[in-house]
């Protein structure tokens, strides 16, 4: 195919140069209903799952039907979107902050034909392709970030697992039984660029081999000194290394015993890779929050220490994340999250009721923070 | 026929939710076909290439992606990240994928007509695979080669009047809730305030000038539905400072069950009759509420706003009409030294155009975190490293009980030579006169 100039001259890159523009102003993008009465909102109801009402001080209502999407998303796909869009809502969509497409229509009998449509589109496989949910005490889309597909520091896939464990829990992102909302989401390594840590069901990725040396190129491919300074535990340090062929070369050691599996040192240095297939899986926490209802936004708890990658589907992960969701929803209280159920009965009966077992991995041993999670009263039950 | 068999993948077609596999394929389809007559200018089988990598990492367990290279576009720091395989001669088509990330708009409405200039431009240059959205909120262009950065960023800026987002040690692409553009909830205009400090520091965001990422997010009430407290540097999170207000007819509406609680959230089961001392009073966590002879009492003095009962009673309680935001500084996901959620700085604070005493707070605490920040340090850990206290000295901002959960339980505290009369100079001959060695 042709090389297409898009008008770029690489021989004055400063021509006709435009930088620093930033985003489109977000009001060019507003439907005509939200533009008119922005900030006039009075209340909300969810009409049911997936469909929400707004009225407005003036009157007018806007009606948002709520789909999921895979965030990773073809531009085929966001076509079908805008068609959609053009044909029911006057050609505006938005997303939101969990990866769900909102199609908004100012009156009720055009949700009716909307969600219809939206529901009548299926790929292939029969999966839909705008599933309708996703609002209230229900399961939301997880959020999540690249895994294999994109990523260089993975310890597990993030797509896969995600269209693995929205399948298992496909019911609750189009129902409201839960007693109250209830938040998934994936990080395929600590990184975690989807700060996954307040979650009340966090799925991670983790790494459980310290990295390998690749020596005979570790100095050619990395600043040394910067990746002995990337490690949180002081692991690694300067080594000079007898190669097989007799060469002496500048390298780095690893205290293996302390190794904490961050992958930071193979962020600084690409050769120091960690990604080993018996290695890598999955840690499980749960109970984290960032809303400040009721009680503070909470962290994340590891619950399961590991569960190995099982790729396509990742049952083991997907059935544990089932079994505790079970276990909540029969058990807490309305609007009590997950954390402050697993709070209020307590972290043994948590174990109890989600038959999870207890192992050593789960008592904290990183530092200071970890005193304050041993339990220092008699109070604790049997 | 498939380039690539993918077995592994292919089970992940069924089901209900949408299967990222099929979309793939159906992107790799459109482009064999090609049926507009598209002059691809990245290889036409990248998608199938794409998929072939993925299965081959479902085999592996592992990922094929290598560390990115130093590509970007003339002048900016960031917005593009490098991608290369490990597999190239297998995977040709994918040899070369770099990441465009793109400044999405805030709240993340978009009109159709932008989305398909996006599309097109995306097919045209690139693998046409997306993420709608990035974690960080950016519209992430997954997978081009790197004689197509200019171009499209060319195209970006001259056409779409669009630019690039964050990435590095830069400040990140801002992102917000929906705000008052749809909610009730909302104590500010989200959407205003981030694309205000989103084109403020368009500098910060393009030229990698910090230690390490810097993130704001812009959540409208303490819901916090963009999680910033979790995941924001700086969150700017809305509140109020006068009183909630109450349509006291609402209320009896929903005790006599007319209305539904919690707009409906809870429609999905049967919890009986809604019950205004089980399901509000007694779970308000500052105990201000009572319930008296069919009318509802606020302490609104006593009240910490978390929301439960607007939450729970959306036509009967609104949020006070003396609005602003709290800041939070700090938060930031687990590495290197564990997670850190925000800590309250700035309690209230009006966030009205052109948000100037904002940007002064903002500017004091970056002035500070680039002197003294090391490398690849967050501010929530230089404030954990030299101390909640040098934050408010930097800041200008006087301490008050609001600051902290409790006050400190051990007596060290670090005296400065200036608080303690005198000074810290003595003689201690003098001393001596009085104390024999």
């Amino acid at each position: 195919m042709a090389f297409i100039s898009s008008g770029y001259n690489p021989k004055e890159p400063m021509k006709d140069r435009i930088t620093d523009i930033g985003p489109r102003h977000y009001e060019e993008f507003y439907p005509p209903v939200i533009k008119n009465n922005k900030g006039k909102w009075l209340y909300h109801e969810i009409l049911e799952p997936g469909v929400l009402m707004h009225v407005s001080e003036t009157g007018d209502e806007v009606y948002t039907v709520r789909a999921g999407g895979a965030r990773l998303m073809s531009v085929s796909h966001i076509r079908e979107i805008c068609e959609i869009a053009d044909k029911h809502c006057g050609g505006h969509v938005r997303f939101t902050t969990r990866n769900n497409i909102e199609f908004m229509v100012d009156s009720k009998d055009k949700v009716e034909p909307l969600k219809k449509d939206l529901l009548s589109r299926k790929q292939p496989g029969g999966c839909y392709k705008f599933p309708v949910g996703g609002t209230g005490a229900g399961i939301t889309n997880i959020v999540h970030t690249q895994g294999w597909i994109h990523c260089h520091t993975p310890a597990t896939d993030a797509s896969g697992p995600v269209k693995a464990a929205m399948d298992v829990l496909f019911e609750d992102f189009t129902q409201m039984r839960m007693p109250a909302h209830v938040r998934v989401s994936l990080a395929c390594c600590l990184n975690m660029c989807g700060a996954v840590h307040c979650s009340d069901i966090a799925i991670l990725g983790y790494h459980r081999k310290p990295p390998m040396l690749d020596h005979e190129y570790l100095d050619k491919m990395c600043e040394i000194p910067l990746a002995i300074a990337a490690c949180p535990t002081a692991a690694i340090k300067p080594a000079k290394i007898d190669l097989p062929d007799g060469k002496k070369v500048n390298s780095v050691a690893v205290n293996n015993s302390r190794c904490m599996f961050c992958g930071n040192c193979y962020t600084m240095c690409p050769a120091m890779p960690l990604a080993d297939d018996v290695g890598d899986g999955i840690v499980l926490m749960v109970g984290g929050k960032v809303s400040n209802r009721i009680s503070a936004p909470k962290f994340s708890k590891v619950v399961v220490a590991f569960i190995p990658n099982e790729p396509p589907r990742w049952p083991k992960t997907t059935d544990t994340i089932k079994k505790i969701v079970e276990a909540y929803a029969g058990d807490a209280r309305k609007y009590e999250r997950v954390g402050e159920w697993a709070e209020r009965i307590g972290w043994e009966r948590f174990f109890e009721k989600c038959g999870l077992e207890f192992t050593h991995h789960l008592i904290d041993d990183f530092r200071d923070p970890a005193y304050f999670t041993w339990r220092q009263t008699t109070n604790f039950k049997f | 026929m498939a380039k690539h068999k993918t077995p592994m993948l292919d089970q992940l077609e069924t089901g209900p939710w949408p299967s990222f596999v099929s979309d793939i394929k159906r992107e790799a389809e459109s482009r064999a076909k090609n049926e507009k007559g598209v002059e691809y200018q990245i290889p036409q089988d990248v998608c199938e290439d794409l998929l072939g990598l993925l299965e081959l990492s479902f085999k592996h367990g592992r990922t094929h992606w290598k560390h990115g290279g130093i590509v970007g576009v003339f002048g900016y720091g960031g917005g593009v990240i490098g991608r290369y395989c490990d597999q190239p001669e297998n995977f040709k088509g994918v040899a070369h994928f770099h990441t465009l990330r793109v400044s999405q708009p805030a709240g993340k409405f978009y009109s159709t007509e932008f989305l398909k200039q996006i599309c097109n431009l995306w097919e045209l240059r690139g693998s046409g695979i997306t993420n709608m959205h990035g974690s960080t909120g950016d519209i992430i262009l997954l997978g081009t080669t790197t004689p197509q950065l200019e171009e499209i960023f060319y195209e970006l800026t001259h056409n779409l009047n669009q630019d690039l987002g964050g990435s590095g040690s830069n400040l990140r692409t801002p992102s917000d809730c929906i705000g008052q553009a749809r909610c009730e909830y909302a104590c500010y205009d989200t959407q205003a305030l981030c694309h205000h400090l989103t084109n403020e520091y368009q500098d910060e965001l393009h030229r990698p000038a910090f230690p390490y990422k810097f993130k704001f997010k812009f959540d409208g009430c303490p819901n916090c539905c963009v999680a910033s407290i979790a995941r924001a540097d700086i969150s700017f999170i809305g509140t109020w400072r006068d009183d909630i207000r109450i349509d006291q007819e609402a209320v009896q509406a929903y005790v006599g069950g007319e209305l539904k609680p919690n707009a409906g959230a809870h429609a999905g089961r049967d919890w009986g009759p809604f019950d205004i001392k089980k399901e509000v009073i007694n779970l308000c966590p500052t105990e201000c509420m009572k319930y008296k002879d069919g009318k509802l009492y606020i302490n609104n003095k006593e009240c910490t706003r978390c929301m439960h009962c607007i939450n729970v009673m959306p036509r009967a309680l609104r949020i006070g009409n003396d609005r602003g935001l709290s800041m939070l500084v700090g938060a930031k996901a687990p590495i290197l030294d564990g997670a850190q959620m925000g800590s309250l700085l700035v309690p209230f604070i009006k966030a009205e155009d052109p948000y100037d005493e904002i940007k002064e707070v903002i500017e004091k605490i970056w002035d500070w975190w680039m002197e003294e920040g090391k490398n690849r340090e967050r501010v929530g850990e230089l404030i954990k490293r030299q101390g909640f206290q040098r934050l408010l000295e930097v800041t200008g901002i006087e301490p008050v009980p609001q600051h902290v959960k409790e006050p400190r339980s051990n007596p060290y505290i670090f005296w400065k030579e200036e608080e303690v009369e005198g000074g810290f100079t003595r003689d201690v001959n003098e001393f001596r006169k009085h104390h024999q060695r």
